[in-house]
């Protein structure tokens, strides 16, 4: 009896103890966001935390969207955006009295891939693409003769960004012309590591994201080069820098909130590493570098903050 | 066994000679499988079972990662869940065996509702605890608090129903000679029943905390599944498990995050094989035999 | 407790205090599960408003995020019934297997073996088995020894490691069942000439009958409500065929899933993921009452 009491009287003072005494506003930066910049962004916490220790950094990859949702309520200081927000977001960003600064952190030649096994897709046109993706094919394209004639008739796997994905908007608005527009008979997730996965186990496998993701894991799949029209252009960084590979090149952000700033000094202090850091942060990543231009233009809009 | 075996070859026909070798290849399959995972967790993980295990935070970089955030969140999580969870079961199993009219209709649903909640799946308390945080006004679900709350509530029923099996299993005479002797009820449960029970009561607890160190699903629901590099210092505090980490790790396809992913489970089951070995220990210690 | 009128008539003041503690504990427990039932009917009948009930239960399509939003949860179903029958038959005939050994034939030195296996497996934390099921399962057993077509995520390498998960609930379960049949019924048997085998399917399995159906109904309930190997060897494409290579979703995996996305309150995205809790939690209500209907029924018989 004694000891039930005893462990009672432990038990609340912990907790009162452990509740009154965290207030992790001040070492603590929340950010969440897209699966796609959530390396970088991790990359550059790492870095950051060798000169800062006692900054804690914590990354969530609810996707560009659910990362957003939560930026505008407040409850992130960071959001990873692999797209701009848009306009409905930033709405209720406001409506909640959520500043922010939109800050380009890297370039990104979204990468189409397959399976090592696959020989013939090797470089596709837009229409191609577009074919296999768009939402009048679900159920109907299932199979990879279907795409070009000449290819086999191999059945078609698709993986690919779920819908809170940034890279998911951004892939439908430039291939099927909406943003949105899209089968819904794949796997989809918002942890593109799935992607990679699912694609490297099989043969008539194809799936999209970013760039990093298919140079870390070069030796389980393929990237399709993209003709837009111009010939075909496989991905790079140079490809990426210099506008070459369209319609899949596209700027990577962070979103930083005023209030969030405000409240904590730190996240200024890692912004601006992640800032003036730029070029050792991607190379670490993987992740195409920013240009010249784009890194005046960050830096200008990290001073606003 | 009966001694009634029919000693001529009416045993050994055919037919019962195959189903035996059924049954024997039943019990060989299961074996081997537990060989084969153990196995190939071991092998796999070789590599990356050395300090840095412990020591280094997770990082995008394989070579330099590990599961230090994830190994203290368990350990803070599941204490906290334990000092929830551990005395209000025992309590409630007292009151269900010892003091509840076993006849009376709302006993008896109590009864019910916990052997169902032992049987509810785990992401749904998962969804409870969001639930419950939303009310309480937490915008972060990410919080260790919820971790343990969730956990609690998971594990409660199974302490609950262990517990009472611990409770029934003490013999009545030990009751009837206390309360004989003028003790009240209550003296006589706390004085005389419990104690006896302990041993079998700590068996059944540390069991049941070992299935809360194992379960992810109701954190995934709380976004534990998060890069963190500190270790988790308050209640607030946003945290990881061992669990979650290694569910984190297998989605990665890089070949030295999987070398990762088994090197942190055969760390885990390293853990509970000692807190199963404990409650045995514990059990054929002092389990008195009456 | 009750029974004994030995207490004395007047008891010290504090006793009604413990008395009235002990008692809220056990209330908690209710408390509990009408939490449950709010924080899932709650979303889930915001839900239903948004979405008829008819569509939700019958329809084929799941899309619930993507335009047009599609909100049939029979692909759910039909994954998590799927992985489930592929479960159980495996833990089924190996975990009966077992437990027939042990109650008819095994010796103490054998017990002493057998038992360690089942509880290890028992111990065994599900997102260990989840990784197992994708990499190695997959990987070695699926694709090198066995040259399946099969991709990396397939509901038969889901199905069939949750099959491992559930022998030791329906193993240990079914041998409880068989060790209650009387000595007296095998002893009659012996009697009339047959072997160990005839007695045993003839006589014992049939008077365990509905412990053994009460294991099999737990084990069932267990793998419905499976979420960690699912997640991670399943896949995540919503699919109604029944070919075991492919990939499915389950309720249980598009609860993780969509869990790991955007969960704001109050969302869409939200309600559908607590709708399909809400069924979930239904489904595996029901199983739970049948089987402690069976477990009641079988342990009263003797």
């Amino acid at each position: 009896m004694r000891k039930l009491h005893i462990t009672l009287l432990a038990a609340t003072a912990l907790l009162l103890a452990a509740c009154g005494g965290t207030n992790n506003a001040g070492t603590e930066i929340r950010i969440d966001g897209s699966s796609t910049v959530a390396p970088l962004t991790a990359a550059a916490g790492e870095l950051f935390r060798e000169s800062n220790p006692d900054i804690n950094v914590s990354v969530g990859t609810s996707g560009t969207g659910g990362g957003f949702a939560k930026f505008c309520a407040g409850e992130t200081d960071i959001n990873n955006a692999s797209r701009k927000i848009k306009p409905e977001e930033a709405a209720i960003c406001e409506e909640n009295g959520i500043d922010f600064v939109e800050i380009a952190v890297a370039n990104d030649a979204l990468t189409v891939v397959v399976n090592k096994e696959n020989t013939w897709a090797t470089c596709l046109t837009v229409e191609e693409l577009k074919t296999i993706w768009s939402p009048e094919s679900e159920g109907t394209i299932t199979s990879w003769s279907q795409v070009r004639s000449s290819f086999p008739d191999e059945p078609l796997e698709l993986y690919g960004a779920g819908t809170d994905s940034g890279t998911f908007d951004y892939f439908t608005a430039a291939i099927n012309g909406e943003e949105g527009a899209s089968r819904t008979d794949y796997n989809p997730t918002e942890d593109d590591n799935v992607t990679v996965q699912g694609v490297s186990g099989s043969k008539g496998a194809l799936g999209y994201f970013g760039f990093s993701y298919f140079e870390e894991n070069m030796d389980k799949i393929n990237a399709v080069q993209i003709d837009s029209g111009n010939g075909c252009v496989g991905p790079s960084s140079e490809a990426a820098q210099n506008g070459t590979y369209t319609p899949l090149a596209r700027p990577l952000f962070i979103y930083v909130s005023k209030q969030a700033v405000v409240d904590n000094a730190n996240v200024k202090a890692f912004v601006d590493f992640y800032v003036d850091n730029d070029d050792a942060i991607t190379a670490r990543a993987l992740f195409v570098p920013l240009s010249e231009e784009q890194k005046a233009a960050a830096r200008a809009a990290a001073d606003e903050l | 066994m009966t001694t009634l075996i029919n000693k001529t070859n009416h045993e050994h026909t055919p037919l019962a000679l195959i189903f035996l070798s059924l049954l024997w290849f039943s019990l060989f399959t299961a074996a081997t499988f537990l060989i084969i995972l153990f196995g190939s967790l071991l092998l796999d993980g070789f590599s990356r079972l050395n300090g840095d295990l412990f020591t280094q935070y997770n990082n995008t970089v394989p070579v330099q990662a590990g599961a230090r955030a994830a190994i203290l969140g368990t350990l803070f999580v599941v204490s906290v869940a334990a000092l929830m969870t551990v005395p209000i079961g025992i309590m409630a199993a007292i009151y269900l065996e010892e003091f509840a009219d076993k006849r009376n209709r709302f006993n008896r649903f109590i009864e019910l509702n916990i052997q169902n909640l032992s049987a509810v799946p785990a992401i749904v308390f998962g969804m409870l605890t969001l639930g419950v945080l939303q009310i309480l006004g937490f915008s972060n679900k990410n919080i260790v608090f919820g971790g343990s709350l969730a956990l609690a509530l998971l594990v409660m029923p199974v302490i609950i129903l262990t517990t009472r099996e611990a409770l029934r299993a003490v013999p009545q005479e030990i009751r009837a000679g206390s309360l004989a002797l003028g003790a009240t009820e209550i003296q006589t449960t706390f004085r005389q029943t419990l104690p006896a029970a302990i041993p079998s009561i700590a068996t059944g607890t540390i069991l049941a905390i070992s299935r809360a160190i194992g379960e992810a699903a109701p954190l995934l629901l709380l976004g534990a599944l998060v890069f963190i590099t500190y270790d988790p210092n308050g209640l607030l505090a946003g945290f990881t498990t061992l669990p979650i980490q290694i569910f984190g790790w297998s989605s990665a396809p890089q070949e030295e995050f999987k070398t990762l992913a088994a090197a942190a489970s055969v760390l885990l089951l390293a853990i509970l094989l000692m807190m199963n070995g404990l409650a045995i220990y514990i059990r054929n210690k002092f389990e008195r035999k009456w | 407790m009750a029974n004994f009128s030995l207490a004395p008539t007047s008891k010290r003041r504090g006793e009604k205090v413990v008395r009235g503690i002990l008692f809220s504990a056990a209330a908690l427990s209710v408390v509990v599960t009408i939490g449950i039932l709010a924080s899932l009917l709650i979303p889930a009948v915001a839900f239903l408003r948004e979405v008829p009930i008819v569509e939700f239960l019958t329809g084929t399509r799941w899309a619930p995020r993507f335009e047009p939003a599609s909100f049939g949860v029979l692909p759910l179903v039909v994954g998590t019934l799927w992985t489930t029958v592929i479960a159980l038959s495996v833990a089924v005939p190996i975990g009966l297997g077992i437990a027939i050994f042990l109650s008819e034939y095994a010796s103490r030195r054998n017990r002493k073996f057998i038992k360690p296996v089942i509880e290890l497996l028992a111990g065994i934390p599900t997102v260990v088995y989840g990784f197992f099921a994708l990499e190695f399962f997959t990987q070695t057993i699926l694709k090198s020894w066995l040259s399946l077509e099969v991709g990396s995520f397939s509901v038969l390498s889901a199905g069939f490691v949750m099959g491992i998960m559930i022998v030791p609930t329906i193993a240990s379960i079914s041998e409880d069942a068989l060790n209650a049949v009387p000595q007296g019924l095998r002893q009659g048997s012996f009697a009339l000439g047959a072997n160990k085998m005839q007695t045993t399917i003839k006589v014992v399995i049939p008077a365990a009958l509905s412990g053994i159906a009460a294991a099999i109904v737990l084990g069932v309930s267990r793998a419905v409500g499976e979420t960690m190997i699912v997640s991670l060897a399943a896949g995540n494409r919503p699919n109604i065929s029944l070919n075991p290579l492919e990939g499915a979703q389950t309720m249980t995996g598009f609860i993780a899933n969509a869990a790991l996305g955007d969960s704001r309150v109050g969302s869409v995205e939200y309600n559908t993921l607590f709708a399909v809790g809400a069924l979930l939690f239904l489904l595996t209500l029901l199983i739970n009452l049948i089987s402690i209907r069976l477990v009641r029924k079988f342990r009263q018989a003797y």
